[in-house]
């Protein structure tokens, strides 16, 4: 009997507490997987230093924008941005944390890293199974003195729905005709072919295994498993490699105050180093929330890794927000989000 | 007086037993009946929105929200079938050993060593199909599948050692230990005088097993298999590996298809939009209707077949 009334109290505790706890230095958050580690690494050094804790569940951009939705988390995160509708719609505001580079990989005989060249257009045909071999005149044609062989390409795609998924295709889709009508871009789509493999490991791992094949993943994920990378061709059709600089390149160029809703797409951005296809992944909070003291830590939180973040995302391989591009996210803080008329946010 | 207190305190016991043993036995059936309530409510917009066409449409596009089951029906019933074809003969065989032939000291370590097998978690079968099983297979197999059975349309494809067929390798492999401990247990309940009485008449070991052990075991072993079955067709982590995960129907087994588990397992996370959830649950809900039928399948089979002593 003394045991029962034990885990009956323990019970108590464990879901009584959950209702109180948001108020005591807890934050909630769910959503995107992709910037996990980062944000796990933030709230870990941020709780060492403020005792403010962040629970964070990576359970993917769909659920995190149910949960913010729902009003059940503090914030969501998604990897693809919002539409200006969807976020009046639902009164959330939006805004980057980090911004990751995605990198097509091959596994070709005799091809090392950075060797082969390719456009967005070639790379979308290649994806849509209309260019089959690797030594197709159309890459011949911008690899010349590279001895390609005559093998069949085998495409490999992510299976699962993912926001790397989503910057690729958009890339793709803004570049090739065929490709837009045809497939589109999301954070899933309608392969026309290949193989898909699970996350980003299970796409490095097959483009590993199998011969003659290509895919794309993150780029820490390329660095790790010291895939070959293809250079590819950017808005000034310059061959860029991927990396920090050519990834922080596009980001810096873009529009973000006059973008509505920031939702900024960062593929194929113009600027001589800029890497096409790389994209940011974004917070949502309630513009209105009716938690302010929770409201306020949140962006407390997001305050404090855009000031003091950039070198732990570095050396976890994204690429920390630009300082002007967080000053232009705090000014809307400030005028955006209030509670009973008076904002949130101020510094 | 005492005696008849006791008797009464008795009663009172049982009542309650009995009581609390039925509502545990009914919530099993509430709970199920709940989950289907769940899965058809969820899946509404769904079923709605494509109705009948779900079942036998191929389409699969997030982008612009059509969707259809059939590859996925597809290929969850086919890698399951697969898997039984080839595990089955093996698991038998690995009965049949057990209980006929082997020496006393090695039927301890095979039996714990094939109990041991079906403890293994799934996702360990997945990881061990994509790091070594996939390599091997597109090295050493695949290629002379294809050079020398070729000609057979099912056996076309790249050798990737990602696909169908690598799939129902690994489902055969994880319902090996299910069949054939299951096996060995009916086996060992055919009664020593009717094996007795066959090698009394001559008969060789071959012939007792096939003609009187697997005759008396029939309706066990259709259960054994269901048993497998089952397993196979709601395995997601080590089909999610290895199958490939492509939305399309290929008569090739080489080539990647996708399993009803293996698509839930991929595309939850991200789905945004409604009628893609609903849509997922909706295969969802296939997916226990299916187990349902085939469960009902094995009822029909194993009361057919069941040995009644005449004949």
């Amino acid at each position: 009997m003394k045991k029962i009334t034990l885990i009956l109290a323990l019970l108590v505790m464990c879901f009584g507490s959950s209702g109180l706890a948001l108020a005591e230095n807890l934050i909630n958050g769910a959503g995107a997987t992709f910037p996990y580690p980062l944000y796990s690494k933030w709230a870990y050094e941020y709780a060492k230093k403020t005792g403010v804790k962040l629970n964070y569940q990576s359970i993917g951009s769909g659920g995190g924008i149910k949960q913010i939705k729902a009003k059940t988390v503090d914030f969501g995160a998604s990897d693809a941005p919002l539409t200006v509708k969807d976020l009046s719609d639902s009164d959330l505001l939006q805004f980057p944390m980090a911004i990751g580079g995605v990198v097509p990989v091959v596994n070709i005989k005799g091809v090392q890293a950075g060797q082969l060249k390719l456009t967005a257009d070639v790379l979308a045909d290649i994806f849509l199974g209309k260019i089959t071999k690797w030594n197709d005149k159309r890459i011949a044609a911008i690899n010349a003195g590279l001895n390609l062989p005559d093998d069949t390409i085998t495409v490999v795609h992510r299976s699962d729905g993912s926001g790397t998924t989503w910057i690729f295709t958009n890339y793709l889709d803004k570049a090739n005709a065929d490709w837009h009508s045809k497939v589109g871009f999301g954070t899933a789509v309608n392969w026309p072919a290949g193989v898909g493999g699970k996350g980003n490991e299970g796409v490095a791992t097959y483009v590993k295994r199998i011969k003659n094949s290509i895919g794309y993943v993150e780029y820490a994920y390329a660095l790790q498993n010291k895939l070959v990378h293809t250079k590819l061709q950017n808005k000034d059709k310059n061959f860029v490699e991927p990396s920090m600089e050519t990834f922080t390149a596009a980001a810096s160029g873009a529009d973000w105050k006059g973008t509505p809703g920031f939702a900024v797409i960062l593929t194929d951005q113009s600027g001589k180093n800029a890497w096409p296809i790389a994209g940011a992944t974004f917070i949502l909070v309630q513009e209105n929330p009716t938690n302010c003291a929770n409201a306020k830590a949140v962006l407390q939180f997001f305050d404090w890794a855009y000031e003091n973040g950039g070198q732990m995302a570095k050396s976890l391989d994204y690429v920390p927000i630009p300082k002007n591009v967080a000053q232009i996210m705090e000014d809307a803080w400030a005028k955006k989000i209030k509670c009973n008329g008076a904002p949130v946010w101020t510094k | 007086m005492q005696v008849f207190d006791r008797h009464k305190s008795y009663k009172i016991g049982d009542a309650l037993f009995k009581g609390i043993a039925y509502f545990f036995a009914l919530s099993v059936i509430v709970l199920m009946a709940l989950i289907f309530i769940v899965l058809l409510k969820e899946s509404w917009l769904s079923i709605k929105t494509f109705g009948f066409k779900f079942l036998y449409s191929t389409a699969w596009d997030p982008v612009s929200g059509d969707f259809g089951a059939l590859p996925a029906i597809f290929g969850t019933i086919v890698s399951s079938l697969i898997a039984i074809i080839i595990a089955l003969p093996i698991s038998l065989g690995i009965a049949i050993f057990l209980t006929e032939m082997a020496p006393k000291w090695l039927k301890g370590p095979i039996g714990t060593a094939i109990e041991l097998l079906a403890s293994i978690p799934s996702i360990i079968y997945g990881m061990w199909g994509l790091f070594i099983l996939a390599p091997l297979l597109s090295e050493y197999v695949e290629p002379y599948i294809i050079d020398y059975l070729g000609f057979i349309p099912i056996f076309r494809g790249a050798p990737m050692g990602i696909g169908m067929l690598p799939a129902a390798f690994i489902l055969a492999i994880m319902i090996i230990p299910f069949i054939s401990s299951v096996a060995r247990d009916i086996f060992r309940m055919v009664p020593p005088i009717l094996k007795e009485s066959g090698y009394g008449v001559g008969a060789t070991k071959w012939e007792v097993i096939s003609k009187v052990v697997i005759p008396y075991t029939k309706s066990g072993i259709i259960g054994a298999v269901i048993l497998g079955l089952g397993r196979a067709l709601g395995e997601t982590m080590a089909v999610t590996f290895l199958i490939g995960n492509s939305h399309d129907i290929s008569i090739a087994l080489l080539d990647p298809a996708t399993s009803i588990s293996a698509t839930l397992a991929n595309e939850f996370t991200e789905a945004v939009e409604d009628i893609y959830l609903s849509s997922l649950i909706e295969l969802g809900l296939i997916l226990f209707v299916i187990t349902f039928i085939v469960l009902g399948l094995a009822k029909i089979l194993i009361n057919r077949f069941s040995y009644t002593g005449r004949r």
